[in-house]
């Protein structure tokens, strides 16, 4: 018995079915328990050896070609389906993804975090004190006396209020009164800087009523002058990230240090900004004051709870806002103040920018 | 304090440059804020010889002139000027050439149809003075061709701020000391020439205020004739930046600015009796020479004569009695004030001058006879006049102290070695003298004698900054701070690091951070906090805003926060996020927080999702809770509770609470009121984190507790219960977390809903309920078991499960 013509009916009936169904009913057709080529199969049983011989591999062959035959149609048409319904899922992805909103960390935090982790590298921890102070921290014990023109009215911001010990009260002019809490709380040998909001009396471009400062403080056996210099060059160079950080040091008078000196730094002229690097002196270049600086008196270290004739050391005072806007180029401190969104968005910067030594403390624009 | 560079060589022999002497200025302290060189403004004229003049053509007013220039042919120039003549030798300017007073740039150009090649100037347009009349005329001998900056002379004019220690460098003379001392020529003695009377003077002259006015020392000069000075005296005035007023007045001013010492010229004729100091009477009132008039208190010294106050002392005379130019007879005062006194009521009349800057400071006190001999001396030279004997009245403070320094310690504190005879020779070029002494076992040091003019020195420390300072800064080492072995230690402290972790996971959330000021009006401090104030919660408010805008110390971070989204919201922003981390000011202290702000939408209108989405309590919540957990604060113990404040909707706020009195945070939206208060016209969603009370996080080492993942697989139950409306969801929520403690791990509720199937005043609220097995899995009976524990706990909230 010749199968092929069975053979050829079914695989051409199956080459036409269009859909998994039909597919399946041709399965059952030929291959189920009462499907024809099944039935084929069980008549081998009723034959003889040598009939079987012959038959049974034709047999065997139909049933194997069938079953490809059926698989082969089944992936086709799966993919045809699989194809047709991927083509009817096409998406524009030119149109616009959710926004993820983009938060910012404030020039003056971002400072203040840079600060902490230069000075830290050279042993210095960070200090606070009241914003609200009373004048013996502010002043008396810094050396300022009664007369002094800071303690006018129209530099400093006072309270009518006063302490339990009858000082007056007003808002801390400068850091420097960290100096005093931090000799009185922790003693000597000491390495702090103190970040932190001040107030004076002030308000133009420049100045706005507050502000803010680091002051930084090193009280120690045998400090000098020369370490104050190291310090502050080494602290700039690390702060600016240049190498050709140039300072000259001029002397002052700051009721505070004996001897007092401020401290300029050479600049040049790009593009009517001024770059920080070089010295003043040359052509093109400037010096600006960015420092106020100095030996600590020793009426302060006495104010201090400390020995004069023991311990000495420097300290020093720099505007945050300023190293902010020399750094990363603003140009209107009032600005920092104001909460504008897009000001923030344009100078703020990425949490991710942690200030780390091994990555630059500085983020670059 | 500005002079010139031909003053300061009146004081100083040297040939430095200007800009050698800038440098030696910044470089010993006196910080130069300014050159200024009027012959910078001098290029393009030159010294010419007028050749010929002849009538203009075409003008009555104007006569052509041929000019040689020493170089080339005559140039043709038009000349307006009366006094241009055939052989006067003036200054032109030639094209090119821009004009000092006026800035305009010379042209070649016709004037009324004649060729002009230039401008014959007058010493206005050459910012010289202000004579206009007539163009210059220079001598005869004057060099034709030379270039007029030349000629005249570079005079430069150096601004130079002195600090309030330095007294002694009010005046020019004390500069010259310094530069001296820094080995930038020879200083000049000052030549005093006493001048004896030769009659004794017509009045009385006393001190009956000691305390402010220790001494009082004067005289008269009768007979003299006041009027301009002389023109080497008005140019170092003016090189000061004063007018010269009369020779009386600049003779007096140019001893003060030499010197540093002020004193006061009287017309004699407008004092009667006695002059004296006396305090001022209460209330008493003077017209100063600045025309204003003011008011006394018994707290300030005055100069006065028997009929009144002719001298707010040591400030400002007054406008009745002094020198004009009718003025034939003076008296001189020159006196010791206090220097407190002298602050204290400058400050308290908010009257600034010359002569309170240099008495506040402290004169000189041994300089008052000198000082009045200079003064005699110079009026007798140029006003003529007899002088009176000199009467005397008490006695100016010796101003002599002496201070040890012990070589070494230049070095110990200035951190520069100098040889101990360079610091004598430094100290006493600057006036001090020291002697060498012993100090007992062998020990030497030095005794310095503190010149009168310096009352800001007063111990070692002192005296090393004068050695330093002449030594130069510049020649001290950089000495690196010992450092500790190894890397650096951490220095954060605990509170520091929680800010910082704060700070960054707010800005991680979309936030920007910002800085707003510390103070706020007294309006929103009440539109913020008028309940607490009520209560009588105190706050700061300062006695001497900048504003009224700026007055009192903020009790919250919120006003501040929505004053911005006010200003954010009125630039066109549609959404801002923004947060603080910064003090709150009360009676108690300063306490760190955050606040956060979401103002108006949380998502745009878009594509996806429609309108608009605006911002919710529960954005507030998430972050607020967000930020509590990365700030270490037990999340998972907090209760929501009640009472946030007046400043929220009553409805839509909370607090988040470590048991019912210790609150660390609270969140919501704004009161309509509050935002209607700041004139904002969209909700807010905000929070606020109180992170000082945080309980902080126990200390810890690095490594964790073991990992132990249960063996089996947790199984999830949902349940929904129908309870009333107002039973808050979290106490469901909570009460089915504690039905079995045993196996329930999670509760999470999944939804809220209300309507259709569900009776009136009531809500049906379903949970997802997570189901740890332990050492083997649940069966049935152990299900239904914690089933009907659950059910028992939600049916004593009221809750009845539904099928």
């Amino acid at each position: 018995m010749d199968h092929a013509a069975t053979r050829e009916e079914a695989l051409a009936r199956i080459a036409a079915a269009q859909d998994l169904g039909t597919l399946e009913a041709l399965r059952v057709e030929f291959l189920g328990k009462q499907g024809s080529i099944s039935g084929l199969l069980k008549t081998l049983g009723a034959m003889s050896p040598e009939e079987r011989q012959v038959a049974g591999p034709q047999i065997h062959s139909l049933r194997e070609s069938v079953t490809e035959a059926l698989a082969t149609r089944k992936s086709g048409l799966e993919t045809a389906a699989l194809d047709a319904q991927l083509a009817s899922e096409v998406i524009d992805l030119t149109l616009p993804a959710p926004e993820t909103p983009r938060g910012t960390i404030h020039p003056v935090s971002q400072v203040m975090d840079e600060l902490a982790e230069i000075f830290a590298d050279m042993g210095f921890s960070v200090a606070t004190g009241p914003e609200i102070e009373d004048d013996w921290h502010n002043f008396t014990a810094l050396n300022i006396p009664e007369s002094h023109p800071a303690r006018a009215m129209h530099d400093t911001f006072y309270f009518p209020d006063k302490d339990a010990e009858g000082r007056a009260m007003l808002l801390r002019t400068h850091t420097s009164p960290v100096q005093i809490r931090a000799m009185l709380a922790q003693g000597a040998p000491i390495r702090i800087i103190a970040p932190g909001r001040v107030y004076r009396s002030d308000s133009d471009a420049t100045h706005t009523p507050m502000f803010h400062q680091v002051e930084g403080l090193v009280i120690d056996r045998n400090i000098t002058l020369g370490h104050l210099k190291w310090t502050l060059e080494t602290f700039l160079k690390a702060f600016f990230e240049r190498e050709d950080i140039v300072l000259r040091l001029r002397p002052s008078y700051f009721p505070f240090t004996e001897p007092s000196v401020e401290v300029d730094v050479g600049f040049a002229l790009v593009n009517g900004k001024r770059v920080l690097g070089g010295s003043g002196d040359e052509p093109g270049h400037g010096w600006m004051e960015l420092l106020g600086s100095g030996m600590v008196n020793r009426k302060v270290i006495a104010a201090g709870g400390l020995d004069p004739d023991e311990w000495q050391g420097f300290a020093f005072g720099v505007g945050v806002d300023r190293l902010a806007m020399l750094k990363y180029g603003m140009d209107d401190l009032r600005a920092f103040f104001d909460g504008d969104v897009r000001w923030l968005a344009h100078y703020g910067f990425s949490p991710l920018d942690v200030p780390t030594l091994s990555a630059g403390v500085g983020a670059r624009a | 304090m500005k002079f010139s560079l031909t003053w300061l060589k009146d004081h100083l022999e040297t040939e430095a440059s200007a800009e050698e002497i800038s440098a030696a200025l910044n470089g010993v302290g006196l910080e130069v804020e300014g050159i200024e060189n009027p012959a910078d403004k001098l290029g393009g004229f030159v010294v010419a010889k007028v050749l010929t003049a002849a009538r203009h053509p075409n003008a009555d007013k104007l006569q052509v002139l041929t000019v040689d220039t020493g170089s080339g042919d005559p140039l043709q120039v038009v000349c307006g000027a009366p006094n241009a003549r055939a052989g006067m030798i003036g200054v032109l300017g030639l094209a090119g050439a821009v004009v000092p007073n006026g800035g305009f740039e010379l042209k070649k150009s016709a004037i009324r149809g004649v060729e002009s090649n230039g401008m014959m100037c007058s010493v206005a347009e050459l910012g010289l003075g202000d004579d206009h009349d007539g163009i210059i005329e220079l001598p005869g001998d004057a060099p034709v061709g030379m270039a007029f900056a030349e000629y005249h002379g570079a005079d430069p004019v150096f601004d130079v701020a002195i600090t309030p220690n330095r007294p002694d460098c009010m005046g020019v003379y004390g500069i010259a000391r310094d530069l001296a001392a820094f080995g930038l020529g020879t200083l000049k003695p000052i030549a005093v020439q006493q001048v004896p009377g030769s009659f004794p003077c017509p009045l009385p002259i006393r001190t009956d205020d000691p305390q402010g006015c220790p001494a009082f020392y004067g005289r008269a000069i009768r007979g003299v004739k006041n009027g301009p000075s002389p023109q080497w005296l008005q140019d170092r005035l003016k090189s000061a930046g004063q007018r010269p007023i009369s020779a009386l007045v600049d003779i007096t001013n140019y001893v003060m600015l030499a010197y540093g010492r002020p004193a006061h010229a009287y017309d004699l004729a407008q004092l009667s009796g006695a002059i004296f100091a006396r305090r001022a009477v209460e209330g008493e009132t003077v017209l100063a020479l600045n025309g204003k008039e003011y008011t006394l208190t018994s707290e300030m010294t005055v100069i006065a004569d028997d009929k009144g106050v002719h001298d707010i002392a040591g400030i400002m005379g007054g406008e009745h009695s002094g020198c004009s130019d009718a003025t034939t007879d003076v008296l001189l005062e020159v006196a010791y004030f206090d220097p407190t006194r002298i602050g204290d009521t400058g400050r308290n009349l908010n009257l600034t001058s010359d002569a309170r800057q240099r008495f506040e400071r402290g004169v000189d006190p041994a300089f008052l006879d000198a000082g009045l001999a200079l003064l005699t001396e110079l009026i007798v030279e140029i006003c003529g006049g007899e002088p009176s004997e000199i009467i005397r009245a008490g006695t100016p403070p010796a101003g002599i102290r002496e201070v040890a320094l012990e070589p070494a310690l230049v070095e110990r504190l200035g951190g520069v070695a100098i040889a101990e005879d360079e610091q004598v020779r430094i100290l006493a070029a600057l006036g001090f003298h020291s002697t060498r002494v012993e100090i007992g076992q062998g020990r030497k040091t030095w005794r310095v004698q503190v010149p009168t003019w310096r009352p800001d020195v007063d111990g070692g420390p002192d005296l090393v900054e004068e050695v330093v300072r002449i030594h130069g800064l510049d020649n001290i080492a950089s000495t690196p701070l010992p450092r500790a072995d190894g890397v650096v230690r951490p220095t954060a402290t605990a509170e520091q690091l929680l800010e910082r972790r704060v700070r960054r996971a707010a800005a991680a959330l979309g936030l920007h951070e910002a800085i707003t000021w510390s103070f706020i009006s007294e309006r929103e401090a009440e539109a913020v906090g008028a309940l607490r104030q009520a209560q009588g919660e105190r706050l700061w408010v300062l006695q001497n805003p900048i504003s009224e805008d700026m007055k009192v110390m903020r009790p919250s971070l919120l006003p501040g926060l929505l004053s911005a989204v006010r200003r954010n919201m009125d630039r066109g922003a549609s959404s801002v996020r923004l947060f603080e981390l910064g003090r709150r000011y009360l009676a108690d202290g300063e306490h760190p927080t955050l606040v956060l702000v979401l103002a108006g939408e949380r998502s745009p209108r878009s594509w996806q999702g429609g309108k608009a989405q605006g911002f919710d309590a529960f954005d507030a919540k998430a972050a607020c809770l967000e930020l509590l957990r990365v700030a270490g604060a037990p999340v998972d113990n907090l209760q929501v509770m009640g009472e946030a404040g007046d400043t929220y909707h009553p409805g839509q706020s909370a607090t988040l609470r470590l048991g019912p009195k210790v609150q660390l945070a609270s969140f919501g939206m704004v009161h309509p009121s509050t935002l209607k208060a700041f004139d904002i016209g969209v909700p807010v969603a905000v929070a606020g984190i109180h992170l000082d009370a945080i309980p902080a996080k126990k200390a810890s080492g690095f490594a964790r507790s073991a990992y132990a993942p249960p063996a089996l697989q947790a199984v999830t139950r949902d349940f929904a219960f129908l309870v009333d409306a107002a039973l808050p969801a979290g106490d469901l929520v909570r009460t089915v977390k504690g039905a079995d403690k045993a196996n329930i791990v999670a509760v999470r509720l999944f939804d809220d809903f209300r309507g259709a199937g569900v009776p009136e005043g009531q809500k049906s609220l379903a949970v997802e309920v997570t189901l740890q097995p332990g050492e083997k899995s649940f069966d049935d009976v152990e299900l239904k078991a914690i089933a009907e524990r659950v059910t028992a706990a939600a049916a004593k909230l009221g809750g009845v499960l539904r099928g």
